[in-house]
């Protein structure tokens, strides 16, 4: 019984979270008399803001579930937006050529992840950290400026809409939908979910370990890749600063632990994900319609991590590290 | 021979690194080359050990760099550039810390947050407040009184010829920190705990406390790093960036097992100092800035992967 | 040592290639007309050199006429360095000085282009502004955001430029390359033929900076200077005495840094100070604690100036577009002066902190001296 109960609180837990915040949001737009913020343009906008954030949050969901870490992504999105628009140079016929090659530097980039993980035995916190230094290294010694252009064909992705709704949410619902069902309805799916549960015992059980939390780390990757495709179709072109501007990487860990998904594997899920975008985005937002101090939303973006580790780690009565 | 294998390969590394900078540079045999190398390398030396504190305990701690930023802020903020006021607001740089590495340790020990997300947590919010108060650009002046810990120059000694000051506070720190970690019974309740919490406690080891003066010993030594760097360059927003994992590279390089266990402070002294080094030499070699973290990753990777293969294969 | 400029020398090759196509911030037609303008005399009263401009061409907006309370939105790039922060500061006390400004609707985009795009937008939605000022960020990344702005509301672009002409006026002072120009000549002029020159640059991207570079490294190169380097600091004191302390490392003396902008400058003299190494000629700007220095150490040295006082143009340019009355447009060229050994003690001024910009324009301004931070 206290298992079930356990089970759904926890489902719906960053459900009633997204709803206080938007009850938040609503509520202080109506009180300063700002309803102009309450459009349905403007809602649907909010999600718009992160659609970078939720992209790489997706591939982060994989990693967590697996009980690792993925630290390289925002300087996996600056390499990515850069080759891109350094591939692509404004010209269309380069277009295809360059998603591909970046996806497959994604590919690359999070299979030496999944196995220095699992090979070298390394601490993911340490080899992602380390990961991320080479990227930002390489990436900077290679390019001081904006390289390249992404052809104008190319910023439909950011700017483009279909039937009134940008290109870039509806990307974003579908990659969550199509993580869900690999999660939800397939094998390799199913086995993120058990080795992320308990290693050990998927390993007795006769999971291949090591190439699930492999997959798992190029997913997350190819996504923060994908993610800096988005940007560069954005800004128009990449620059070795954006993916440490948007402070991806603690932002996507941040999203996926308040939507419900722990750390230390095994539960949660990609909806739950999203619900985190959106609740950050909403504190954006709040913000914003309040008009308190940007920066000040950093200290609450720091104090919310650690409580909502907190939160869903009451349960746990490990001694932790 | 049999001494040599005793002896941790950090030191030799080191010995190696000086001379090959030596050779290439001879400016760095004078005193204002070799003084100038210590002078800054004495902030990553001092944060390094605190890392040190925090790994034994089996944890990690990713708030350090944001505290050396917000004591630099903070610091120039309060002062604006009033000589008198350098004390107190020392003093309270050092009750921030106190209050940093209690919370951090809090946050570990009674809300089951792992190190990581907590320390995590503690940075965003850090930097946060450090954005806050200064609204994002540098305010506020460093009075030369506070500078004089990272930047004076005790001139026209014998030999030696310069003595930075910021060197004679390493040294202290360095012997203090090495005495409470190697000669006390703090210590050996530190490194017990790190290694194996469940029997430390079964020991009589109290984790909670222990934990505790670890986290604030690190963040203490944040604090006397942001002091010294403050005096070093003035007023920056982005002086802290990235420490926390230069500190924990030069842990790892001296030896300091992650997830708890066994580092030395004269190790990791040394491990600060070879990473200094190593940045030195390809400065000296006229490889660019960027180039600087590619090797800084490769060294964490492998020291990493190092260690972790050699306990393997001892069975640990 | 040589196989790392090797590599670097590929690379660099290779995206040469791929940089021509990208933006010129090298156009030596720009340069010319900038280093007329220079020596040029602006209109108007030297009084009031927030509203000089160069030239005749004007900008018709009885289009804009609107009577009544007016709310003016500005979408600004950022206040993440200290010349900003002045600037910020001195807008603010204009628009203070004028009673129908009924709203000023603001937006920080904390040095982020993603933040900024999403925050034109934002003003856009909100559908109350009668004129959007922007500062951008970035030159290319911001241009469709400013390009969707025009299509709704007139837009004043300001102290950094877009690639478009849209807007109804781009306000600045005389431009990048004067001050490139400024600065390289004059350590063209005072530094020995084949001296060692180390340029510092704080970011990548902005069309004024790096018009500021393009400028003085042609200047040098002409003068047969050799650059040792160029380097990025991020406007950063630490990271610009680190890189100067390197240099200095790595080659011994040298005979000059040459930077884009004088916040750090101090860092860097500091860095030869700290050496034991003569201070060279290390350009600067109008930030108080660099005059002060030089003042007090007789450096040989100059000081281009970007000034902080162009921060109360578009508010004026604001008000007077929805009055229906011609501004210069669509370029609002400033007068740019440069401080040099002989106006060094005008602008010197120790009541003001040292993070403070000599070339407001403040000094009438409600609030002064406290609202900058002075006593």
């Amino acid at each position: 019984m206290n298992l079930i109960k356990n089970k759904n609180f926890l489902a719906l837990a960053p459900f009633f979270l997204l709803l206080a915040a938007f009850g938040t949001y609503v509520g202080i737009a109506l009180a300063t008399n700002q309803t102009q913020y309450l459009t349905f343009d403007n809602l649907i906008g909010l999600l718009g803001r992160s659609i970078a954030l939720g992209i790489t949050a997706i591939g982060q969901t994989f990693v967590i579930l697996i009980a690792s870490i993925d630290l390289s992504v925002a300087n996996l999105i600056s390499v990515a937006a850069v080759l891109a628009s350094y591939i692509m140079s404004g010209d269309t016929t380069m277009m295809v050529p360059a998603v591909i090659i970046v996806i497959l530097v994604g590919v690359f980039v999070g299979a030496v992840n999944g196995l220095v993980v699992t090979q070298l035995e390394v601490n993911p916190l340490i080899a992602t950290l380390g990961m991320a230094l080479l990227l930002q290294g390489v990436l900077s010694a290679l390019f001081t400026n904006f390289a390249g252009e992404v052809p104008k064909e190319f910023q439909v992705l950011a700017y483009g809409e279909i039937g009134g709704v940008s290109v870039s949410l509806l990307f974003l619902i579908a990659l969550t939908a199509l993580a869900w069902v690999f999660l939800k309805f397939t094998k390799v799916g199913s086995n993120i979910y058990s080795v992320g549960g308990n290693a050990d015992a998927a390993k007795l059980a006769g999971l291949r370990t090591t190439r699930t939390i492999v997959l798992a780390h190029i997913l997350c990757s190819v996504c923060a890749t994908i993610a800096g495709l988005y940007l560069a179709s954005r800004l128009g072109s990449g620059a070795p600063w954006i993916g440490r501007d948007g402070v991806y990487d603690l932002e996507s860990i941040a999203v996926v632990v308040i939507g419900g998904t722990a750390l230390s594997g095994g539960r949660g899920g990609v909806w739950g994900t999203l619900m985190g975008v959106m609740i950050f985005s909403l504190l954006d937002s709040i913000f914003n319609v309040a008009g308190v101090d940007a920066f000040a939303k950093q200290i609450l973006r720091g104090v919310i991590i650690v409580a909502a580790v907190a939160f869903y780690a009451a349960r746990s009565r490990r001694i932790e590290a | 021979m049999n001494l040599l294998k005793k002896i941790n390969p950090v030191f030799i590394v080191l010995a190696l690194l000086i001379i090959a900078i030596a050779v290439l540079s001879p400016h760095f045999l004078q005193p204002t080359g070799y003084m100038n190398f210590l002078k800054r390398a004495a902030p990553i030396v001092i944060l390094a050990i605190g890392q040190l504190y925090v790994i034994n305990s089996g944890g990690f701690d990713l708030s350090a760099g944001a505290l050396v930023t917000l004591t630099v802020i903070g610091s120039s903020i309060l002062l604006d550039g009033d000589p008198s006021a350098t004390w107190w607001v020392i003093g309270v740089m050092f009750a921030i810390g106190i209050v940093v590495g209690c919370a951090n340790a809090l946050v570990v020990s009674y809300l089951k947050v792992p190190s990581i997300i907590a320390t995590l947590g503690m940075m965003i919010t850090l930097s946060g407040i450090a954005l806050t108060w200064s609204g994002g650009a540098p305010r506020g002046y460093l009075p030369e009184n506070f500078r004089f810990f990272g930047r004076f120059l005790i001139k026209d000694l014998p030999l030696i010829k310069i003595l930075p000051v910021a060197l004679i506070v390493m040294v202290v720190i360095c012997a203090l920190l090495w005495w409470l970690m190697h000669r006390t019974n703090y210590g050996k309740q530190l490194v017990a705990m790190g290694d194996n919490p469940y029997s430390a406690r079964l020991a009589g080891v109290p984790l909670v406390r222990t934990r505790m003066i670890a986290f604030v010993v690190s963040a203490l030594t944040a604090v006397m790093a942001g002091i010294l760097l403050g005096g070093f360059a003035g007023v920056s927003t982005d002086v802290g960036v990235g420490l926390e994992l230069q500190a924990i590279t030069a842990a790892v390089i001296g030896g300091a097992q992650l997830l708890g266990g066994r580092g030395s402070v004269g190790a990791t002294v040394a491990g600060a100092l070879v990473l200094q080094a190593i940045f030195t030499l390809l400065n000296i070699l006229g490889f660019p800035k960027p180039i600087r973290d590619v090797v800084q990753g490769l060294i964490l990777i492998s020291a990493v992967a190092l260690a972790s293969y050699r306990r393997r294969k001892s069975g640990g | 040592m040589k196989l790392s400029q090797f590599t670097l020398a590929a690379v660099v090759l290779s995206m040469t290639a791929v940089s021509a196509q990208a933006q010129n911030f090298d156009d030596p037609v720009e340069f010319a007309a900038q280093k007329a303008m220079l020596e040029a005399t602006p209109n108007g009263s030297s009084d009031t050199p927030w509203l000089q401009h160069y030239g005749t061409e004007m900008a018709d907006t009885s289009a804009y006429k609107k009577d009544g309370q007016r709310t003016i939105c500005f979408s600004n790039a950022g206040v993440n360095n200290p010349w900003r922060v002045v600037g910020w500061n001195t807008m603010q006390a204009e628009v203070d000085l004028h009673d129908n400004i009924a709203e000023f609707v603001v937006t920080d985009a904390e040095g982020s282009d993603d933040k900024q795009i999403a925050d034109i937008d934002d003003l856009l939605a909100g559908g109350s502004c009668d004129v959007l000022i922007v500062s951008p960020n970035t030159t290319a990344a911001l241009t469709p955001a400013v390009e969707r702005a025009c299509e709704k509301l007139p837009v004043i672009v300001f102290d950094r430029g877009v690639n478009t002409s849209c807007p109804v006026t781009f306000i600045k002072p005389v431009g990048g390359y004067g001050f490139g120009i400024q600065s390289g000549q004059f350590i063209a002029d005072n530094a020995p033929a084949g001296s060692d020159v180390l340029m510092l640059r704080i970011l990548p991207g902005v069309d004024v900076l790096e018009t500021r570079y393009s400028a003085a490294k042609r200047i040098l190169e002409e003068a047969g200077m050799n650059i040792v380097g160029a380097e990025f600091t991020d406007g950063d004191r630490a990271k610009t005495k680190a890189i100067v302390e390197d240099y200095l490392q790595r080659g011994g003396q040298l005979g000059a840094v040459w930077m884009d902008a004088g916040a750090t400058s101090v860092a860097a003299i500091e860095a030869f100070e700290d050496m034991g190494f003569d201070i060279p000629i290390v350009t600067g700007e109008d930030q108080q604690d660099f005059l002060q220095k030089w003042q007090a150490e007789g450096l040989t040295t100059i000081a281009p100036t970007y000034p902080t006082y162009q921060w109360r143009t578009p508010i004026l340019a604001a008000l007077s577009i929805l009055d229906g009355e011609a501004i210069p447009g669509p370029a609002w060229n400033l007068p740019q002066p440069a401080i040099t050994n002989d106006n060094l003690a005008d602008f010197v001024n120790p009541a003001m902190p040292p993070l403070h910009y000599a070339a407001c324009g403040c000094e009438g301004m409600p609030n002064y001296p406290e609202r900058w931070g002075g006593k």
